[in-house]
């Protein structure tokens, strides 16, 4: 049976994994100490479960359960990376290179660092949204000392030669730090293979809870330091005070388990989903797929349908959630600047609708999803002048259009 | 965003969808907005021999409060003079349809395209186009 709406928006959040609440409850409850109590057994059944989570989440990216920092999310994380090698390396250098369609929170991040006098370079992407890696080289100076590039893109999907990146990196020793909030426990992600100095990604893109997420440090080849950003208790090695979240870390913990166990068979089940809803959605005419198809996220889909409105399309599929291309501030309608980066118009980026699916997502959700679409596009078409006049044939750019 | 329930009501049943001839001499249309801004309306009225609107048509590309302005806006043409349809007010749409602030240019744009279409007319009928008071953008 169907619950409405039926959600598709996976890369804003997941649900919690029933089993991850379960982990979690005890933590919520009767288990309560703090993980930094030394002296009795609420403190140490606390600090057990912490570090617990840190070798499940260890075992997922490949890494030493000493290398992970908690911290309340990957927005926390990535500012720390940036901000903390900023501050930590700062008689290296002073330049960063990251890219356009990176999340707001390395953005937002990096703005703070050239007004704190730092300097930024913001790579472009292609109309797949991938970097130029050349164009990566040629970027780097001596000043260089970072290199923040995302695993996977949070609105297209789109995964970026990460051992690519990180081999020019390590080339020129510079750190590269990755925003994998979207491809851990999606995906699988080594930190080794990868190349991967920093790396920041949070519970609630996992199934697991809101408000905890880690950030990878490197501890070997080379050692990696970030200057807190936080003044406090000192807790995980100096680099991030404050009491664990217990609960929350258990559930990531448990969280990322579930994902390394089971991310191959969620995988197969999901893609052949989402290759089906996309490719049933692209059976309506003058619809395009935004971003690589070959190096993608395997459950995510976004799809422009043109000559149809942003917002009239969102109240046209009202039975499904989902994202638009239209970031809606209160005043007006801003297109999103991820899609603005991989070139497409305004009216293309407005219409574009970003599906996400998940473990919990089933055949029958994706068949009314696929029809439910359909039917808002046909429907918003016959009403649309633009779509008769294109059937006309006439070019919609030979129009004096009234601004307005 | 929450939809006032008539703006809900005219997206899910939008009245008088369509296309009039506009080869027609009785016939006026009036095309307006643009796509990059998130909105065109055309919206066409048909016209008999006593300046009496006998049937009015629209498509429109845009949100739902867009779709519901120029849906509203042909109920109301029929049957009215020209004349009559000139003295529709934006604000009077706003008022119907409980628009709020934010989505006020679709009444707007729903005022320009009947005066828009209603000059459309007049020109093919050898009047001169109405100077029209650009209205409250
Ligand atoms: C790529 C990316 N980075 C960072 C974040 C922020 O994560 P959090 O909500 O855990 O702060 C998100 C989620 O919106 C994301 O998709």
């Amino acid at each position: 049976m169907l619950t409405f709406p039926i959600y598709l928006d996976n890369n804003a959040t997941t649900p919690l994994d029933p089993r991850v609440l379960d982990a979690m409850m005890p933590y919520l409850t009767n288990k309560f100490g703090n993980a930094a109590s030394r002296n009795h057994a609420f403190g140490w059944h606390a600090e057990e479960a912490v570090d617990y989570a840190r070798e499940q989440i260890a075992s997922l990216i490949n890494c030493s359960s000493k290398e992970i920092i908690f911290t309340s999310g990957a927005t926390e994380s990535d500012n720390l990376a940036i901000k903390g090698v900023f501050e930590m390396y700062a008689s290296k250098g002073d330049h960063i290179i990251t890219a356009t369609t990176e999340h707001k929170a390395v953005l937002d991040a990096c703005k703070h660092i050239e007004k704190i006098g730092g300097k930024v370079t913001y790579l472009p992407v292609n109309d797949k949204g991938l970097i130029d890696l050349k164009q990566l080289e040629e970027a780097i100076t001596d000043k260089t000392i970072l290199i923040s590039i995302m695993y996977a893109n949070n609105e297209v999907g789109v995964i970026q030669p990460i051992k690519e990146i990180s081999a020019i990196a390590k080339k020129r020793g510079i750190l590269f730090f990755t925003d994998a909030t979207q491809a851990v426990g999606k995906i699988p992600v080594d930190v080794e293979a990868d190349g991967i100095d920093l790396m920041a990604f949070s519970g609630h893109k996992m199934y697991g809870p809101k408000g905890v997420g880690a950030l990878y440090v490197r501890r070997k080849n080379p050692r990696v330091k970030v200057t807190a950003q936080m003044d406090g208790g000192g807790h995980e090695r100096g680099m991030r005070s404050g009491t664990l979240n217990v609960p929350g870390i258990v559930g990531l913990g448990k969280a990322a388990e579930l994902a390394k166990q089971e991310m191959e068979a969620d995988t197969a089940r999901i893609s052949a989903m989402r290759d089906r809803l996309e490719k049933e959605l692209l059976t309506i005419e003058e619809s395009y797929v935004n971003g690589s198809v070959e190096h993608r996220l395997p459950h995510v889909s976004n799809i422009s349908f043109k000559y149809v409105e942003g917002e009239g399309l969102m109240m046209g599929v009202k039975d499904i959630a989902v994202s638009s291309g239209s970031a809606c501030t209160s005043a007006s309608l801003e297109p999103s600047y991820v899609l603005k980066a991989l070139g497409l118009s305004d009216d293309l980026a407005h219409s574009s609708l970003r599906f996400g699916l998940s473990r919990f997502t089933t055949d029958e959700e994706v068949d009314f999803a696929i029809d439910h679409v359909k039917e808002a596009v046909a429907k918003l078409r016959s009403m649309s002048p633009l779509w008769e006049m294109f059937k006309e044939g006439i070019d919609l750019n030979s129009i004096e259009w009234a601004e307005h | 965003m929450a939809y006032s329930d008539k703006v809900i009501d005219h997206y899910n049943n939008p009245r008088n969808v369509g296309t009039l001839d506009k080869a027609k001499n009785n016939v006026g249309t009036g095309l307006v907005g643009a796509p990059e801004c998130g909105d065109v309306m055309r919206l066409q009225i048909e016209v008999d021999d006593n300046q009496v609107i006998t049937d009015a048509k629209f498509k429109t590309f845009g949100c739902g409060s867009a779709i519901a302005s120029s849906s509203l806006a042909t109920e109301w043409l029929k049957g009215k003079t020209v004349d009559e349809a000139l003295a529709i007010d934006n604000m009077d749409i706003v008022e119907e349809l409980a628009l709020p602030p934010v989505k006020i240019h679709c009444s707007v744009l729903a005022e320009d395209a009947i005066k828009s279409a209603i000059n459309d007319y007049r020109v093919k009928n050898g009047l001169p186009a109405l100077e029209l008071p650009k209205s409250h953008h």
